[in-house]
């Protein structure tokens, strides 16, 4: 009898154990990860694969990354399927903001845009600065574009471009203007194949290996700047939306230690990112110390 | 011709270094593309029988139905599957978005009419040959759809590594509703997509192999243990 | 157990016919089978019997005319059908065997007994584990009359059952049908076999032409037919 009075107060201490871990431990885990929509240029580049184990390192918060365009990054997070946004379209990102999806946008950093070519030249752009002056060229040349078409942020900042160069281009489209709808990589690979002109991140085109004919014809312009918002997504709008966590990511990218981490990042010797949130645009009212520090 | 020689190279080098997060992706596609089609098998083979053996008002209109959707394109579903689980969307309260959940759901959206389809053409097919015995015997319609699916299930099994198949061959759909989140739901084909899309064509198709002997080694074990267990239970 | 028996006999056929979308196969049969008979349909090819016995089964619907069990109101449980080729399911023999029982709603293990106990019956009780599709065919027709006679029918109908067996097959199945007769089962069987007809029925239903032409006792009918037609019939079919 003994042996079965004695399995049963065993039995129950395991269960005296195990219960409040059952309940204590999916709600934990549940907590313990945010969800961050985001471009292809910073997922596909690597920098996240660089600086978010640090992260998460340092707050046990595992960072789920969805890397899509930017229109679409936002788009997800209006849906309320994002916790954090990270994308590179101002305008975009103050429109969200205005219509209340967003808390704040605070600039994280900034990379720049370049302009590959074919090594021919067709358009004779390469070696310039100027961007907008390389645009006419090519548009003058009828020399073979392929444009993102998606609505990313690069789509975006493509279009601002033409504008700056005076072109319009409901009228000046032609078949030389290949619209691809598609991301980065793909839209890559195509100007690969047809040995187009195209509007690339440095991110993205440093760590992409299919460039075949391809090189940079036009840098350093600095209309070709390309700023980085983060953006929290507002709690009042889905209030699912995992502000704690979400927030220390946010001051983490913002922090001494988060931006030291993206300028650590480099592709060979050439640094991808530019931490700029020391300057901020606006003041910053969050001034509370965040990341732990050993 | 040397991407396809670098692809073979690669390919070979993934499989014997047998790494971790290599095999990681490779179990989770697995896992996802099973319980998919558990799930999918689940309705389409009742549904399947029921359309052969049975007919009910609208049951012939249910089976064009079943039919055209078998070319279903899996971008459809997974944005019928995104909205639905879209934290604004009507199940939104789960929290399933951009989980291997999700990307099962999808998967077994996708899968469910090739599944049932192809299941009413074989059981009514054997229905024709079964249905005086059966209904002598005093079965009703939904004993003798039973008694069909046991009876078929050599072919039935086809029909189940055929949905296997078409689930873990597709990207459209779970990208969409998994977000190809590294260590959470990147499984074979969204792993392809991204390295094509970084321009790797060599780790793209290398993967593209890997998936493939792996889809040609589950066939094979199929196939084997279905002509060992026919031969012996006819 | 069934001290009691229900009043399904005689089996009344009354004006029956069968022509679907107007094409006649069968028309204004009219029939009484007796409790314990042993009928054997003749007649030739194309003439009907084949429908006829569905009919009577149950598994076609007349397009005119009554069929009428007895007193009954309802077509009754207690009736099996063999046909011409058995139907094997892809399990085993006794599975095959309790097929039929689990149907009907009988408990596993009372199901099982008692498809035992009909396996013994037509002396196949030794190749009850035995998956049922790799039997031969005179094997399989036994196991589909021991599938029949576990149902406990009180009628049985078949459907030319000896047509493509050998001749010792043949035997085990027309020993097992003289068997069950005898412990009370109604038999209506249809055959081309004359020797069969003359060693097995009581009485004969001639069919010819979609009409009954007439219905004797076998000796009678093997002796001198009443019908022309019959006796047409017996002239080719007999040496």
């Amino acid at each position: 009898m003994s042996f079965i009075v004695d399995r049963c107060r065993r039995l129950m201490l395991a269960a005296a154990i195990a219960a409040p871990l059952a309940s204590v431990l999916p709600a934990h885990a549940a907590d313990s990860f945010i969800t961050v929509s985001s471009t292809t240029s910073t997922e596909q580049s690597g920098l996240f694969n660089f600086i978010l184990p640090i992260f998460t390192k340092d707050s046990g918060i595992a960072v789920r990354v969805v890397a899509l365009g930017t229109g679409q990054a936002l788009d997800m997070a209006r849906r309320g399927d994002a916790d954090v946004v990270f994308v590179h379209d101002k305008a975009a990102e103050e429109k969200f903001i205005a219509e209340g999806f967003g808390v704040k946008r605070q600039e994280v950093m900034y990379n720049d845009f370049v302009l590959i070519g074919p090594k021919e030249d067709p358009a004779k752009v390469a070696g310039g600065k100027d961007i907008t002056e390389a645009l006419k060229k090519i548009e003058a040349a009828k020399a073979s574009f392929v444009s993102r078409g998606d609505k990313s942020g690069t789509h975006a900042a493509e279009l601002r471009l033409w504008k700056a160069a005076g072109i319009d281009l409901t009228t000046a489209k032609g078949p030389w203007y290949k619209d691809t709808g598609s991301g980065m990589g793909p839209a890559l690979n195509s100007a690969a194949a047809m040995n187009a002109y195209i509007l690339a991140d440095r991110g993205t085109w440093l760590s992409f290996k299919n460039r075949q004919n391809l090189g940079i014809v036009v840098e350093g312009d600095k209309r070709l700047f390309n700023q980085y918002g983060v953006i929290l997504v507002n709690p009042a709008k889905h209030p699912h939306v995992k502000v704690e966590a979400g927030q220390k990511f946010i001051d983490w990218v913002v922090s001494p230690s988060g931006q030291r981490a993206i300028a650590a990042y480099k592709i060979g010797d050439d640094q991808l990112f530019f931490p700029n949130a020391e300057k901020p645009v606006e003041k910053q009212a969050d001034t509370k110390p965040t990341a732990k520090k050993k | 011709m040397n991407t396809f020689s670098d692809s073979l190279s690669t390919a070979l080098a993934l499989l014997l270094q047998a790494d971790a997060h290599l095999y990681a992706i490779v179990g989770l596609s697995l896992r996802v593309s099973l319980l998919a089609v558990v799930i999918a098998a689940v309705f389409a083979l009742p549904l399947g029988a029921m359309l052969a053996v049975a007919r009910f008002p609208g049951s012939r209109a249910l089976t064009v139905l079943i039919n055209g959707f078998m070319g279903l394109p899996a971008v459809v579903v997974g944005l019928g599957v995104y909205l639905l689980l879209s934290r604004a969307g009507p199940l939104g309260e789960l929290g399933l978005l951009f989980t291997p959940t999700a990307m099962s759901i999808a998967q077994a959206v996708l899968v469910f009419p090739l599944i049932a389809a192809i299941t009413r053409q074989i059981i009514e097919d054997a229905w024709l040959e079964y249905t005086e015995q059966l209904q002598s015997l005093g079965a009703s319609s939904w004993q003798s759809a039973l008694t069909l699916l046991w009876d078929t299930r050599w072919s039935l099994s086809t029909v189940m590594l055929a949905g296997f198949g078409r689930a873990i061959a597709e990207v459209g759909a779970v990208m969409i509703v998994g977000g190809n989140i590294e260590g959470v739901t990147r499984v074979m084909t969204t792993a392809i997509a991204l390295e094509t899309s970084k321009g790797d064509m060599p780790l793209a198709l290398g993967l593209g192999i890997v998936l493939l002997t792996l889809v040609l080694a589950l066939n094979a074990i199929a196939h084997f243990i279905r002509s060992w267990a026919a031969r012996n239970y006819r | 157990m069934n001290a009691m028996p229900t009043p399904m006999f005689p089996l009344h056929v009354r004006g029956l016919g069968f022509a679907p979308a107007g094409n006649e196969i069968l028309t204004d049969i009219n029939l009484t089978l007796e409790t314990g008979s042993f009928t054997a349909v003749l007649g030739p090819n194309g003439a009907g019997k084949s429908v006829l016995m569905r009919l009577l089964h149950g598994l076609l619907a007349p397009t005119s005319g009554t069929i009428q069990w007895g007193e009954l109101e309802t077509r009754p449980q207690q009736q099996a059908m063999l046909f011409q080729r058995p139907i094997m399911l892809r399990r085993s023999v006794i599975g095959n065997v309790a097929y039929g029982l689990h149907v009907q709603g009988v408990a596993l293990s009372d199901a099982n007994r008692r498809a035992q106990q009909a396996l013994e019956r037509v002396g196949l009780a030794h190749l009850a584990e035995r998956p049922a599709r790799v039997l031969s065919g005179g094997e399989q027709q036994r196991v589909a009359l021991a599938r029949a006679v576990a149902l406990e029918p009180r009628i049985l109908f078949l459907d030319e059952p000896t047509a493509s067996l050998d001749p010792a097959a043949t035997r085990a199945i027309e020993t097992s049908l003289a068997d069950l007769h005898q412990q009370g089962t109604t038999i209506v069987m249809v055959t081309h076999h004359m020797g069969q007809a003359r060693r097995l029925a009581r009485d004969i239903v001639f069919v010819h032409q979609g009409r009954i032409t007439e219905h004797t006792p076998a000796d009678e009918f093997f002796k001198q037919p009443r019908s022309t037609a019959a006796s047409q019939f017996l002239q080719e079919e007999l040496p």
